[in-house]
């Protein structure tokens, strides 16, 4: 910790703190129009919602090494990913909302936030970030640049196919990309040991000839220091770094999931686990900051939340005849 | 006994019963287990028969749907869930160049007993990865039988007739037809299953509701559309018929031919894509029959484009009765 400036250290904490309350507030909005009986097509946010909560560390502690230039490939939950790669924030809930003023005008939603000027895109298919990362560090070395490529997985996305020919490409061409699979232990209600035949995805980093780091997710610190490593090396044209964060999903899978499968236990012992109040006892033991200046943080970042939420909310719905449009470029 | 189920259960049942009956039968896929299948078509299926029938998978979907190919070469018939229609893209090889060609390629020699189950449907806001129907897609490859039940009465007998079938067959269940309480499903949908397992045909469509004055081809959740848009045309002295095909392929040409004869107008609802698809082989199938209409056949589905995400951009997309009843009018104005 002893490199990190103070106002890096907030900075963290600021990210971490607004995904956080940006997904809890979304969370509770989902629901509007969709009780009592719950259902998925009604209310300002339709269909499926997954949400990152107690993820945040591995997306803020990845991003802080990042600058607009590199591209980051998230999956059906990017949320966070999306926050800490600077996104512009009311554009990204309108998208959400499904409105006008969205990144897309409401033709892509939660799951395929596509935002050019920031390099950041996210996918509803398993799997899919992989290579397209992978393209995107051809690209840069073709290119002669060094901007590089993340492209983020869970644990369950590191038994499809893609995720081990990437790894193998993206190492035979020593491309700049930095793979992170975020373990959050759950494929849906698969638990990973009974879906993945070894503990640690990060293991499988040997079988391709690159480093493999596993890293705690609670610890945003720590995930930092192992992304500032992989990055660097990938800047350096040394090739690819995989790296595993153990995170720790405290909502269901989607929203609306009774969560049935998952033992009472491990939701309680999960949100023990969270990166946000590790990261603030820290500081305060450390005598970085103080009670107040992290309440003044929070007062902001709840204030900028209402902000994005009020601006999706008074915006206008696009025009029905929008569907038809802009499934071709002009030529 | 028939009692009135949600299609969701009357798929489970089938699965079920057919178990029971033949230990070779075995259920893989994501979520299928603990969870009962996300569309619950799985549900109760572990607690019935333990984790060596029915296996939940890890996200792999070449390996476990390839598999079926290579438990099926060895006598057993899988039945594999892959959740949405839309995640197909991973495991296209092992089903249309494997799965539906070894049987042919063998020259017979190799059956292919295998069910591949999967959700289609759009209709509440899940974009466009998540909506899709494409049964096109696969009608389109020849070796696989396309099955897409509208109520849980055909959903029961259909997934029995499917296990049954030696060939490779493709079921698709709409999201929006199961039942689930959480998504929003016609209740027309659910009818009376009878307890006692039965079979309902391949290949054979369904007259569900008659009428003279113009054919309407439909498939799975567009059904209820062209019933509701037939009612409406009833009160205005349009008598429809609509017809449920229940099976793309194969296809019950006669039970259409019948009807256009009689009707002499046509109009195909579709909520896949419009071009290269149903719509347009329903159509071909009646004008190479030399069949002369009283006017120009219409269709209405998906138009060319993904699925959007805003309600306001997929409701203007998505077949409905609205568009049906414009449609049917402008034939006769």
């Amino acid at each position: 910790m002893a490199e990190l400036q103070k106002n890096e250290l907030l900075s963290m904490y600021r990210t971490m703190y607004l995904i956080r309350t940006y997904e809890e507030t979304l969370g509770s909005i989902y629901y509007e129009g969709k009780t009592p009986a719950f259902d998925i097509s009604a209310g300002p946010i339709p269909g499926e919602l997954h949400l990152s909560s107690g993820q945040e560390a591995a997306a803020v502690g990845v991003c802080m090494h990042l600058r607009p230039e590199d591209a980051v490939v998230g999956t059906h939950r990017a949320h966070h990913f999306a926050i800490a790669k600077q996104v512009d924030l009311k554009k990204m809930t309108a998208e959400i909302f499904g409105k006008k003023t969205g990144l897309s005008s409401g033709k892509g939603g939660h799951m395929h936030l596509f935002d050019p000027e920031k390099n950041f895109s996210c996918s509803g298919i398993v799997g899919a970030s992989f290579p397209q990362a992978v393209g995107v560090g051809i690209a840069s070395k073709m290119q002669g640049k060094d901007y590089v490529a993340v492209a983020v997985g869970g644990e369950g996305a590191a038994n499809q196919g893609t995720f081990h020919e990437s790894l193998n490409l993206a190492a035979l061409w020593k491309l700049p990309v930095i793979f992170v699979i975020e373990d959050n232990a759950w494929a849906i209600s698969v638990e990973k040991s009974k879906s993945t035949c070894l503990g640690r995805n990060s293991e499988r980093a040997k079988a391709y000839g690159i480093p493999g780091v596993y890293v705690d997710g609670e610890d945003v610190i720590g995930v930092y220091e192992v992304a500032k490593e992989a990055v660097e090396r990938a800047r350096r044209s040394e090739g690819p770094s995989l790296i595993e964060v153990r995170v720790y999903r405290f909502r269901g899978h989607f929203e609306g999931d009774p969560q049935l499968y998952r033992p009472k236990e491990d939701l309680e012992s999960s949100k023990a686990k969270d990166p946000i109040v590790k990261l603030e006892k820290d500081l305060i033991r450390m005598g970085i900051v103080t009670d107040s200046e992290l309440a003044n943080i929070r007062k902001e970042v709840e204030e900028k939340v209402k902000d994005v939420v009020q601006f999706a909310r008074e915006s206008p719905y696009p025009e029905p005849e929008e569907a038809l449009e802009n499934v071709f470029s002009g030529r | 006994m028939a009692r009135k189920l949600p299609m969701y259960k009357a798929i489970s049942e089938a699965i079920a019963q057919e178990m029971e009956r033949d230990p070779s039968i075995f259920v893989m896929g994501e979520d299928i287990g603990l969870y009962g299948g996300i569309f619950g078509a799985t549900s109760g299926l572990l607690q019935k028969f333990g984790p060596e029938r029915i296996k939940d998978t890890p996200i792999s979907e070449s390996a476990f749907i390839g598999a079926a190919l290579g438990a099926a070469s060895k006598g057993m018939r899988p039945i594999v869930e892959l959740m949405f229609v839309d995640f197909f893209g991973v495991t296209m090889d092992q089903i249309y160049n494997h799965i539906a060609k070894v049987h042919y390629m063998s020259n017979g020699h190799i059956k292919m007993p295998i069910v591949i189950t999967t959700a289609i449907g759009g209709g509440y806001s899940d974009a466009a990865q998540h909506s899709q129907c494409l049964y096109g897609l696969f009608a389109h490859v020849p070796g696989l039988k396309i099955v897409v039940p509208s109520n849980s009465y055909d959903a029961k007998g259909l997934m029995i007739s499917s296990i049954r079938d030696d060939n490779p067959v493709m079921y698709f269940f709409h999201k929006g037809l199961m039942g689930l309480g959480w998504m929003p499903s016609p209740e027309e949908a659910a009818v009376d299953v009878p307890e006692e397992p039965y079979e309902v045909p391949i290949g054979k469509a369904n007259v569900v509701r008659e009428g003279k004055d113009v054919t309407v081809v439909a498939i799975s959740r567009v059904v209820y559309e062209a019933l509701w848009a037939a009612e409406e045309l009833n009160k205005e002295g349009l008598s429809v018929e609509v017809i449920d095909l229940r099976t793309l392929v194969p296809l019950d040409k006669d039970t259409i031919l019948n009807s256009v004869e009689k009707s002499r107008r046509l109009l195909v609802v579709d909520e896949d894509y419009r071009s290269y698809g149903m719509s347009g082989e329903i159509i071909s199938l009646v004008a190479e029959n030399g069949l002369t209409l009283k006017s120009p056949p219409l269709r209405i589905a998906y138009p060319d484009v993904p699925v959007p995400y805003s309600r306001v951009l997929e409701k203007f997309v998505l077949p409905d009765k609205g568009k049906i009843i414009e449609a049917i009018k402008k034939m006769f104005s």
